[in-house]
C-alpha cells in the first residue's frame, strides 16, 4: 500500500515512517513548512527551514523513502495563525493545534495523498483508529499519558477512514523510542516538542500582539460585581481558570480567586472564586464521530483535563452541554465527548454571552508576519 | 533511481564521458599547480591546458579566465569587482546568484516572453556609471536575451555588462567578444562537466578592474585564492570541448511540449527566442510543487521555480516578472539533457497526462 506519512522531524512521526516502511509499504514522507523558521526565531539570514525539516529529511534518507517539503505557509497563516490571534482578541483561549489538524493536516494532506495515489495518511498522533460496525472510530491511545484524542476531535469521519495512527496502540513513549532506536532513527533521543510550534520562543503573547495589538492593551481586573481589583497587561495573557498574573486580586476578599471570564469589549479580566463555575455550555463547529444524539457521556474541556460527567444535547446549530457538576470551561477550547475510550465528537466552547467581535486581522498586518 | 527519466538538465547535466575520463585522469595525479617540483608542473600543465581550452571555446584571452567554484561565485566576483562605485542594473529574471549578490539592483523589466526591455535599459543607463547584469539564457524558461544589442547600449553609455551564460554555454554558440560583454560567468556542471568548477571570463579592461573576493595564496594571478579543484577544472574543460549545442533536442522538446499542451498545459515563454532544450509548462489550478512530486513518484525528474535549500518550492520570480500571474506558482520546468532520447519523452508524455488527469484542481 502507498502511504503518505506526515513527518515533523520528531521521534513519533519518524518512527511511524520507519515502521510502515519496515512493514513493506511504499512510504512517502512529507513535511509541512508551516512558517518561516528564520523569521520566527528573529535571526536575520537564518534559513526558512528549521532543524526539524532537516531532521525529517535525514530520517527519510536513512529509511530510503521519498520525502518532500510542502509549502503550507500561506495556508497556515490564514487557517491557523489568524484565527489564533482573533480568538485571543475576542476573549477566548484558542487551540491552534486543533485548527492545524483540521485544516492543514487532515484536509490538505489527505487531498495530497489522494492526488499522489496514496491510500492512507499516517501520522504520529497518539490515538487509535478502530474499525467499528459503522465505519472507522476514533479511540483514545493505549497510553493514557500520551493520548491526543482531544486534539483530533475535529477530524471528519471521511478523513478518519483514510487515516492511520500506528503509535496509538503502543504501550508508552519509551516503547516508541525503543522502536526508533531499533530502526536506527537518529532522532530517537530528541526531546518532545513543547508549546505552540510557530512560537519557538514560547512567548505566544508576542505572536498574538503582532497580529492583534489590541489583545495586549492594558485593562482592569474586576470582580464579578464589577469592583476593580487591579490592572492587567492584555486579555490575551489570561484564560478562564487561570490563577497567575492576578497580583493582589488573586486573594481579594480572602478567598482564592481565578479568572472566570474575559470581556474583550471592555478589556476586562473578571475574577471569582476558584470553586465556582458553570454547568451549562454551548458548543459551535461541532464534529460528530458517531450518530448525533442526545446522550449522557463524559466530556473533556481541556487537553489535560479529567473527564466530567455530562449530558449532551444536539441543537440546530451546535450542541448544548449540561455538566453534572460546575466547571470553569474556557471559551475557544474544545469540549470533546467520550463514551469510554471512544471519541463521539466535540465542538468549540462558545462564550456564554454574545460579545461584539472586534474587527478581523488587517490583511497588511497578516502579510507582514 | 532505476528507470528514472531525467529531464532536469538546467539543474545539472549528466556527466559527459569525456569529462568523466578527464576527472579520473586528474584524480590520479598528485600535485598542486602552485608547487615548484615536477608533480606541481604536471598539475600546472593540466590547469593551463584547461584554461586555454575554455578561452578557445568561449572567447577572451586565457590569462583573463578566472577559475571559480562555479557559476554563483563567478557572478558574485563580477558584481563585487565591476559593481564597485556603480549602480547595478539587473534583468528582472536573473538567477539568484545575481539577485543575491546585487540586492540593491534596479530591475530591468521583461515582456511576457521574458525578454528584457531595451528601451527601458537605455533610459536606465542615463543615470550615471552602471554595471548591467543580463543573463544569456534563463534557467527556468530558456528565454534568450538580446545581449549584443544590450552590449551596444552599455558601451555607448560607458557601462560594464556582465553576462551570466551558465545555461547557454554548451547549448548554443557563446563567445565573450561576439556578445560584446565585459565579463561572463560559466559553470562546469551545466554543460556536462562535474560540479565544483566554473569560470569568470573577462575582457582586458574588465580584468584590469578585477579585485578578488577570496584572497589566500595568490592563485589565479591574485584574483581568486585557494588551491585549484583540478579534477573538476579538467572535467570542465573536457566537457566544454565535447559540447555540440542543444539544437538536436528541439524536436524532442517540442514533442514533450505538445503532449503537455494536449493534457491542458500552457507553455510559457514559448513565443520568444529560447534554448532548444527547455520548456516551462503551467497546469492551471495545480500547484507546481504537487506536479513535481507526482512526476517524481512516476519516475520523472523535473523541477519548478527556485528550490529553497529546505526543498520547498517557492513561487517563480521569473514567471512573475513575465506577468504570468497565478501560473507563476503552477509551472514546472522540463529541461532536456544532452543525452535525452525519444523514449524519455514518450515516458514523460504518458506520466504528464496521467498526472494532469488525476491531480485535483484548486478552486481559483
Amino acid at each position: 500500500m502507498r502511504v503518505l506519512v506526515a513527518m515533523s522531524g520528531g521521534v513519533d512521526s519518524s518512527t511511524v515512517a520507519g515502521l510502515l516502511a519496515e512493514a513493506g509499504h511504499e512510504v512517502i514522507g512529507v513535511t509541512l513548512q508551516l512558517y518561516d523558521h528564520g523569521a520566527a526565531v528573529g535571526r536575520k539570514g537564518a534559513c526558512c527551514a528549521g532543524q526539524d525539516i532537516h531532521d525529517a529529511r535525514r530520517v527519510a534518507d536513512h529509511l530510503g523513502i521519498a520525502h518532500y517539503v510542502i509549502d503550507a505557509e500561506a495556508r497556515f497563516r490564514a487557517a491557523v495563525m489568524a484565527s489564533f490571534a482573533d480568538s485571543y482578541a475576542n476573549g477566548e483561549t484558542p487551540v491552534p493545534c486543533v485548527r492545524c489538524n483540521q485544516t492543514v493536516k487532515f484536509t490538505d494532506l489527505i487531498e495530497l495523498a489522494a492526488d499522489l495515489g496514496a491510500e492512507r495518511l499516517a501520522t504520529g498522533h497518539y490515538v487509535q483508529r478502530i474499525d467499528g460496525p459503522g465505519g472507522a472510530e476514533l479511540h483514545r491511545a493505549a497510553d493514557p499519558a500520551r493520548d491526543q484524542s482531544w486534539f483530533l476531535f475535529a477530524t471528519t469521519r471521511a478523513q478518519l477512514e483514510r487515516s492511520l495512527f500506528p503509535l496509538g496502540g503502543l504501550p508508552d513513549k519509551a516503547h516508541v523510542r525503543g522502536e526508533a532506536a531499533r530502526l536506527g532513527i537518529a532522532v530517537a533521543d530528541k526531546p518532545d516538542s513543547q508549546d505552540i510550534c510557530f512560537v519557538p520562543s514560547g512567548t505566544y503573547a508576542d505572536a498574538v500582539g503582532k497580529l492583534r495589538p489590541d489583545a495586549l492593551a492594558p485593562g482592569e481586573i474586576v470582580s464579578e460585581t464589577g469592583e476593580v481589583l487591579g490592572l492587567h497587561d492584555g486579555i490575551a495573557r489570561y484564560t478562564v481558570g487561570q490563577a497567575k498574573r492576578l497580583g493582589p486580586a488573586a486573594q481579594a476578599g480572602g478567598a482564592r480567586r481565578v479568572v472566570v471570564a474575559l470581556d474583550p469589549a471592555q478589556r476586562r479580566v473578571v475574577v471569582g472564586p476558584a470553586s465556582g463555575g458553570t454547568r451549562h455550555l454551548r458548543l459551535r463547529e461541532v464534529n460528530w464521530l458517531a450518530e448525533p444524539a442526545r446522550l449522557r457521556c463524559q466530556v473533556k474541556l481541556r487537553a489535560r483535563d479529567t473527564a466530567h460527567d455530562a449530558e449532551i444535547v444536539p441543537t440546530a446549530d451546535g450542541v448544548d452541554v449540561i455538566l453534572d457538576a460546575p466547571a470553569l470551561p474556557a471559551p475557544g477550547q474544545a469540549c470533546v465527548f467520550y463514551a469510554g475510550e471512544r471519541v463521539l465528537g466535540g465542538g468549540f466552547i462558545q462564550r456564554p454571552v454574545p460579545v461584539t467581535r472586534a474587527a478581523p486581522v488587517d490583511a497588511a498586518v497578516m502579510a507582514a508576519l | 533511481m532505476n528507470g528514472m527519466i531525467y529531464l532536469d538538465a538546467n539543474a545539472t547535466e549528466p556527466l559527459r564521458p569525456e569529462a568523466r575520463a578527464a576527472v579520473l585522469d586528474a584524480l590520479d595525479r598528485t600535485g598542486n599547480p602552485s608547487s615548484v617540483h615536477a608533480a606541481g608542473r604536471d598539475a600546472r600543465r593540466l590547469l593551463e591546458d584547461a584554461r586555454e581550452a575554455i578561452a578557445r571555446r568561449f572567447g577572451g584571452a586565457p590569462s583573463d579566465v578566472v577559475f571559480t567554484s562555479g557559476g554563483t561565485e563567478a557572478d558574485a566576483l563580477a558584481i563585487h569587482a565591476l559593481g564597485r562605485g556603480r549602480r547595478v542594473i539587473a534583468g528582472a529574471t536573473e538567477h539568484d546568484a545575481v539577485r543575491a549578490a546585487a540586492p540593491g539592483a534596479a530591475l530591468l523589466p521583461v515582456d511576457a516572453q521574458g525578454v528584457a526591455d531595451l528601451d527601458a535599459l537605455e533610459a536606465m543607463l542615463r543615470g550615471g556609471p552602471a554595471l548591467v547584469c543580463l543573463m544569456l539564457a534563463n534557467n527556468e524558461t530558456g528565454t534568450l536575451q538580446p545581449i549584443a544589442a544590450a552590449a551596444a547600449l552599455c558601451r555607448a553609455a560607458g557601462a560594464w555588462l556582465h553576462v551570466d551564460a551558465v545555461q547557454a554555454a554548451g547549448r548554443m554558440a557563446v563567445n565573450l567578444a561576439a556578445l560584446g560583454a565585459h565579463s561572463m560567468a560559466l559553470s562546469s556542471h551545466k554543460l556536462g562537466g562535474p560540479q565544483g568548477a566554473g569560470a569568470l571570463l573577462l575582457t582586458p579592461d574588465a580584468a584590469a578592474a578585477l579585485t578578488p573576493l577570496i584572497l589566500g595564496g595568490g592563485q589565479e594571478r591574485g584574483r581568486r585564492g585557494g588551491t585549484h579543484a583540478l579534477p573538476a577544472i579538467a572535467g570542465f574543460a573536457a566537457a566544454a570541448q565535447a559540447c555540440t549545442g542543444s539544437e538536436h533536442l528541439a524536436g524532442l522538446r517540442d514533442m514533450a511540449e505538445q503532449a503537455a499542451l494536449l493534457a491542458g498545459a500552457v507553455a510559457l515563454a514559448a513565443g520568444g527566442p529560447r534554448l532548444s532544450n527547455t520548456t516551462a509548462l503551467a497546469l492551471p489550478g495545480v500547484r507546481a510543487e504537487r506536479q513535481v512530486i507526482a512526476l517524481d513518484l512516476a519516475g520523472i525528474a523535473v523541477s519548478a521555480g527556485a528550490a529553497c535549500s529546505s526543498g520547498k518550492v517557492a513561487r517563480s520570480h521569473v514567471l512573475e516578472a513575465m506577468g504570468a500571474g497565478a501560473l507563476a506558482g503552477e509551472a514546472i520546468r522540463v529541461s532536456l539533457p544532452w543525452n535525452a532520447t525519444e523514449a524519455d519523452i514518450a515516458g514523460f508524455a504518458a506520466a504528464y497526462q496521467t498526472m494532469a488527469a488525476r491531480l485535483s484542481r484548486s478552486a481559483a
